[in-house]
């Protein structure tokens, strides 16, 4: 779509434009070209008027060689050629203008003016071709610059909606109904655990609820929401699930993306303890190798019950957070040992989150 | 004796403690309704429920060893099933298992109230039992990953890699795995239509073989082969099974 002859606005900018340069055409034709002032005009206003038009063609030419992908060579010829085509064009319709006005006898232009004319009429029309050429790119390239600037900023939307579903995938509202309906229970059964049940789970959901805007929290903060979690977890299943944290001295200063262990405790609870009778135990601990934080967490799990998809889409999900995060800096491994089913994250140690 | 014979015997199942508890409780506002057992896991469900033959059964979905819909595949249709989770997912399923409703977690009173009168119309209708279970509670655009056979007492859960053949025997099908044969209560085109048509295939109107175990082919009289398995069994390919294998051997 041409910018300038399908907006209306730009299109009368542009007719007014050329409209100074019909009166310097008439200037030109009445001094150098040697006719009289009404004649001039005549001449120049359907003449100018018609060729303001055919230079809107070079808009295609200019799209079709944008300055940043063409030598600069390459780029000028095409358009001083685009330009003399256009203004032979132009002058040829000139001498059918005045044919046609010859008719009037005020009008009439001699042959011998019109030849004089000619030459001059030919340069300006060169000029004003190259001028709608350099005004066509500015066009072009405010256009472009203004839909990177868009793009970038629906990039930027875009991540940031990415980030803002993977948080929010990350407490599942599973956990939530079920707890909900362990504190239903024990209302009844044990009303003190019931309120101790219900300040856990307000701990738990405040916490998750300020990390929204945060990037990185300290080990400590990620642990904390763990054992949240998990102590939720246990009055639900009781006896039959057992946990242990472990952090070495100084470790939890590191700091972790939020929410980062959040998935994997989860999977860690519902492949390991829900899917076993008798219970199962979940064991986190945490060190500091050489220059990287080491985090690993274990779970039992039922070695004889198979088919059952383990570890889907919180262990991608933490996989693909580190990788943008760290690049090859983090790293992921899962295996599995005897019934212990067993995730280690490595990444680098840092205290200060502009140390990343 | 009117208000006798109206008592419906009730098992729960739910893997939580906390759980059956509150379902317990809850059911003490109904003396209809008499508790005649609480089951931790899907193995002691299917024994409860083969025993005590209940009208009515409060299923959890997620459970350790066997899902709600295992289960249900396992013991043969129940007159009335509630389910009672805390995922919203399995909520068709269900329904296509003839469940009389699906309970959210969590629930009150009030649509437990909901639930038994669904179930008292239900048991009064005296319905025939639902057909073929195991296929209707198939999850949809998903094909079996394990098979649940009741053998006897026991419980097996077969992945379905381990299975070599089906073999149709009336109303039964002989499942070999691993050189045994075990034997389930369902129908082979039921079973087959379970499986995924990409690794088992209908070779014969009695077989249905697992493409990993093919070891050749080989003509067998005019119009039948005969395939030979890596484990050495050979089973009869009608024609039209051996149409179907060299549609997907050919890709």
């Amino acid at each position: 779509m041409h910018p300038i002859l399908f907006n209306f606005r730009r299109l009368t900018l542009y007719l007014l434009g050329w409209s100074i340069l019909a009166v310097l055409v008439a200037d030109q034709l009445a001094t150098s070209g040697g006719l009289g002032w009404v004649q001039g005009a005549a001449l120049s206003a359907p003449l100018t008027l018609f060729y303001a038009f055919i230079c809107l063609s070079s808009w295609y030419a200019c799209r079709l060689t944008p300055l940043s992908l063409r030598s600069v060579e390459s780029v000028l010829t095409i358009h001083i050629a685009g330009a003399v085509v256009a203004s032979f064009v132009w002058i040829l319709i000139a001498r059918a203008a005045v044919a046609a006005l010859s008719g009037l006898k005020l009008l009439t232009v001699s042959r011998e003016h019109l030849t004089r004319a000619a030459g001059l009429l030919f340069g300006l029309g060169v000029v004003f071709y190259l001028l709608t050429v350099a005004m066509h790119y500015v066009l072009l390239e405010s256009e472009a610059s203004r839909q990177a600037e868009e793009r970038a900023a629906r990039a930027q939307i875009l991540a940031r909606e990415a980030e803002l579903r993977a948080l929010k995938a990350q407490v599942n509202p599973h956990f939530l109904f079920n707890s909900l309906h362990s504190i239903s229970a024990l209302t009844t059964v044990d009303p003190e655990k019931a309120r101790e049940m219900c300040i856990l789970l307000g701990d738990f959901l405040r916490r998750t609820l300020g990390l929204g805007e945060k990037t990185l929290i300290p080990l400590a903060e990620e642990f904390a929401l763990v054992d949240g979690f998990l102590r939720i977890e246990k009055v639900r299943f009781g006896p039959r699930l057992s946990f242990d944290e472990q952090a070495e001295e100084g470790v939890l200063r590191g700091l972790v993306p939020p929410l980062i262990l959040q998935p994997l405790v989860e999977n860690a609870i519902v492949h390991g303890v829900s899917a076993l009778p008798e219970g199962g135990w979940v064991r986190l601990s945490a060190r500091r190798g050489s220059e990287a934080l080491e985090i690993v967490l274990e779970n039992r799990f039922d070695v004889e019950t198979p088919g059952v998809p383990r570890h889907g889409v919180g262990l991608a999900n933490v996989r693909q957070r580190l990788q943008a995060k760290y690049g090859s800096r983090a790293g992921i491994r899962v295996d599995r040992e005897g019934d212990c089913f067993r995730v280690s994250l490595t990444l680098p140690f840092d205290e200060k989150a502009d140390g990343i | 004796m009117a208000e006798i014979s109206a008592k419906y015997r009730a098992v729960i199942v739910d893997d939580e403690e906390l759980a059956r508890r509150l379902l317990r409780e809850l059911l003490g506002g109904h003396p209809e309704v008499e508790v005649v057992a609480e089951c931790a896991n899907g193995f002691e469900a299917v024994k409860s429920i083969g025993e005590l033959k209940p009208d009515l059964l409060f299923l959890d979905v997620q459970m350790p060893k066997l899902d709600g819909f295992e289960v249900l595949e396992l013991t043969g249709p129940v007159p009335a099933v509630i389910f009672v989770t805390a995922y919203d997912q399995f909520a068709l399923r269900a329904f296509e298992a003839h469940a009389v409703d699906y309970l959210l977690k969590p629930f009150g009173v009030d649509r437990l109230k909901t639930a038994l009168e669904r179930a008292r119309e239900r048991l009064g209708e005296k319905l025939p039992p639902p057909a073929d279970l195991a296929t209707a509670a198939r999850p949809p655009a998903q094909f079996l990953e394990r098979i649940v056979v009741k053998d006897g007492t026991r419980v097996h859960i077969i992945p379905v890699r381990k299975l070599d053949y089906a073999e149709a025997q009336d109303d039964y099908v002989a499942l070999c795995v691993e050189g045994k044969k075990l034997l389930k209560q369902q129908t082979i085109a039921s079973l087959e239509s379970a499986l995924d048509p990409g690794r088992f295939v209908r070779v014969h109107r009695s077989y249905i073989v697992n493409l990993d175990r093919l070891g050749k082919i080989e003509p067998y009289g005019k119009d039948t082969h005969v395939v030979v398995l890596t484990t050495g069994a050979q089973l009869p390919v009608s024609r039209s099974g051996y149409a179907r294998l060299r549609e997907i051997l050919e890709g």
